[in-house]
């Protein structure tokens, strides 16, 4: 006890000349919180709310080569915006993105789904199974884009000699301009799937196993268990998951750049190989910029439901 | 205890406090300051920078000896900064945006217009670069609107690159006109072998190969629509009707091509001298190399020229710049040419080099013979090269996939006029 009390008298001294005023505690307090955020928030401006703005403000601008020498990049109203939607590439691009999407999104979720629910059933080698199905997230996309280019070949590979075996006739996957984007979706399910068979299957472990004791007990089939459990207990992480998978695959590139380079005849382009076409082929950065706004504002109207369905979920 | 020590603990949070935030808000003040101020100007006066596209082992290592050679012979220390090709563009206007440009820039041929349009490049004649011995093709290959700004080491092209043995086998000579590539392709034609194996993929690589086709029958980049360029991509059309072509030469680049004639896929490929040195690494093929195949006999057979040109950014610092100019003409000296030439497997760009490098590598005389007649892409529409290639892209994947090439063409060249 006593050297609990020794230091005792210091602290009087201490706070005497210092305590007696609260409010001057309490700002300091208010400061270390905000020094606490201040790393942070100076962060969020540089690395996110600068580009952000710089952005918007360059797609009204006329901001060609030249002005990375003379600084000048005149404002030229709305002319960038009218041009990119005069463009029929633009459209096209739209249109593809969207089919890109939904596509990819049905048929990741649509799958994991099934794996999730697949793997939360006992059987030997299924943790092993389950981190095998996990390959396709580590590898980078380029790698993916440019090992399935071979595999889809239409000659010289894999997947149509292997469908030759059965008769299946030469497919052209990558080289007609009404299967190149099927194909590319098809791609990209197979990169989406171990990330919404993680989430799902994580969401599935949160399922009290109670319910499904009940249900058995109720005599209910598989498929009613499933319908009457399962999916309404694993609503909030599918709106994760679906709305997390929609802003990646939304703003697609590398893939398609590895792919298809946005062909053949441009029947793979999106709206992000058009922002990086406009930008960095044809260095016409003002349209680019406004193919690039386009897609941010795509994505933060999902990111708002994003949030609000996390913040449903933390009440 | 109960009453000093909550004071005593207080007290020491709020020491910990400051101790905290103190260092965090100093480093966020550094993060944002080095952030804000950028890369300025910091120019050692003795180290001169290269930028250039050499990131494969090998170029790099040919260009190290290079400049160290140029190093040793000038007394200052040069140093290369390699960028993917498709970077080095973005990266120089980067640079220049930050006022960092380096000395040298090595741009490729198709780019360097878009760069000296904006006015960032400096005249080598009046910096000294020595243009004797220079053939007026590639002077004009290195020029933008009459200004020389382009000094290229070594340039390079197209030719039709064959398998020696299963020529022989077939009993075929290398074809020299269209008719007689057509026949012979399909005679090669066999089992999983294709006759002939070019790229025609959605990037430059198709551009760079549909050019010799279309400028050889007379066609131009200015005017897509034209019954020349039609009968060139219907040329192409033909070749993949026949089944000589394969499907996949849609999504092929030409490194792709290279690929598969060294597996032997093909028989002949269109292709270009960079892909020798993997051509090489694979025993027992036994190719050959020949101009490309003419409309009617006794045409010219004009390629693409290509390769780097090193170009000389106005960084506001003529001493430094005159230097630059030195390093240039150390690099293109003829026998740093022979030496990169004999590496690489283009062909020198001064004409004496050139002469001793055929001597010295007599199997790829039909390429210097290509250089002599090949055209530069970007000669006719400088900056504007850019938007025809993608237009001319679009359009000859959309006939190759089955729309006509009348219809497709006229459609690009309405594209490019409108500036879509």
């Amino acid at each position: 006890m006593s050297t609990t009390t020794a230091p005792a008298p210091v602290a009087p001294i201490v706070t005497s000349t210092k305590t007696p005023d609260p409010l001057r505690a309490k700002r300091r307090r208010k400061l270390a919180q905000w020094g606490f955020l201040a790393p942070a928030v100076v962060f969020m401006l540089l690395f996110f709310g600068y580009p952000l703005v710089r952005n918007v403000v360059m797609s009204f601008q006329d901001y060609s080569p030249s002005t990375f020498f003379t600084g000048k990049a005149p404002f030229n109203g709305f002319d960038n915006w009218k041009n990119v939607f005069q463009n029929d590439l633009f459209g096209k691009a739209l249109l593809q993105t969207i089919l890109f999407t939904i596509g990819s999104l049905i048929g990741q979720f649509c799958i994991g789904l099934a794996l999730a629910v697949f793997f939360t059933k006992r059987f030997p080698l299924n943790g092993v199974l389950r981190s095998l199905i996990l390959l396709p997230w580590l590898v980078p996309m380029v790698v993916s884009g440019i090992v399935w280019r071979r595999i889809l070949d239409q000659d010289t590979g894999v997947l149509n000699s292997f469908l030759g075996i059965f008769g299946v006739g030469d497919t052209p996957w990558l080289t007609s301009t009404s299967m190149a984007l099927v194909s590319v979706v098809l791609v990209n399910i197979w990169i989406g799937i171990p990330f919404n068979m993680v989430i799902l299957y994580g969401g599935l472990q949160e399922v009290p196993k109670e319910l499904y004791e009940a249900a058995a007990l109720d005599g209910a089939s598989a498929w009613r268990t499933f319908r009457s459990i399962t999916l309404p207990l694993l609503k909030p992480v599918i709106t994760v998951v679906l709305v997390l998978g929609f802003m990646s695959t939304v703003k697609i590139l590398d893939l398609i750049l590895a792919l298809t380079d946005g062909g053949p005849a441009d029947s793979t382009q999106t709206l992000g190989t058009l922002t990086y076409q406009n930008s960095f082929v044809s260095l016409d950065f003002g349209a680019g910029a406004v193919v690039g706004n386009i897609l941010i504002l795509i994505s933060a109207v999902f990111a708002v439901f994003y949030l609000r369905a996390n913040r449903n979920e933390g009440k | 205890m109960t009453a000093s020590s909550p004071d005593g603990l207080r007290h020491r949070r709020r020491r910990r406090n400051r101790r905290v935030i103190v260092p965090l808000t100093v480093v966020s003040a550094i993060v944002a300051g080095t952030a804000l101020s950028g890369c300025g100007q910091q120019r050692d006066d003795n180290v001169y920078t290269v930028l250039n596209s050499s990131t494969d082992d090998s170029y790099h290592g040919w260009d190290a000896a290079t400049l160290s050679r140029c190093s040793k012979k000038l007394g200052v220390t040069i140093e290369q900064q390699s960028v993917p090709a498709a970077q080095v563009m973005t990266k120089s206007l980067r640079m220049a945006s930050s006022k960092s440009l380096p000395d040298i820039i090595q741009f490729d041929g198709s780019e360097m217009p878009t760069f000296a349009e904006t006015g960032g490049l400096k005249d080598l004649e009046k910096l000294g670069v020595a243009t004797d011995d220079i053939p007026r093709g590639i002077l004009d290959y290195g020029s933008y609107k009459g200004t020389y700004y382009g000094a290229a080491r070594t340039v390079n092209t197209l030719a039709l690159f064959y398998n020696k043995d299963i020529l022989n086998k077939a009993g075929l000579e290398v074809p020299t006109t269209w008719s007689e590539m057509q026949e012979s392709a399909k005679k090669l034609t066999q089992g999983s072998r294709y006759g002939v194996a070019l790229s025609a993929g959605g990037a430059e690589d198709g551009v760079y190969q549909f050019t010799p086709f279309m400028w050889s029958n007379g066609g131009s980049e200015t005017d897509l629509g034209s019954k020349q360029v039609v009968e060139a991509l219907d040329y192409w059309k033909a070749l993949l009707k026949d089944g000589s072509l394969s499907k996949s030469t849609v999504n092929w680049t030409q490194a792709d091509v290279n690929d598969q004639f060294m597996a032997g896929n093909a028989a002949m490929m269109i292709n270009g001298p960079w892909q020798v040195e993997t051509l090489n690494t694979k025993k027992g093929l036994n190719w050959g190399i020949a101009q490309i195949p003419v409309p009617e006999a006794g045409d010219d057979s004009v390629g693409p020229l290509g390769g780097g040109m090193l170009t000389i950014p106005d960084i506001g610092d003529t001493v430094r710049e005159k230097t630059s100019a030195r390093i240039i003409n150390c690099m293109t000296s003829e026998q740093e040419e022979i030496t990169y030439a004999l590496n690489s497997w283009m062909i020198p760009a001064n004409q004496k080099a050139a002469d001793t490098w055929r001597k010295k590598v007599p199997e790829l005389s039909s390429l210097a013979d290509q250089v002599a007649t090949a055209r530069s892409r970007t000669a006719k529409l400088g900056a504007g090269w850019s938007s025809v290639s993608l237009a001319l892209q679009s359009a000859f994947q959309a006939a190759l996939t089955g729309q006509s090439s009348e219809s497709v063409l006229k459609h690009a060249q309405q594209r490019v006029e409108s500036g879509n």
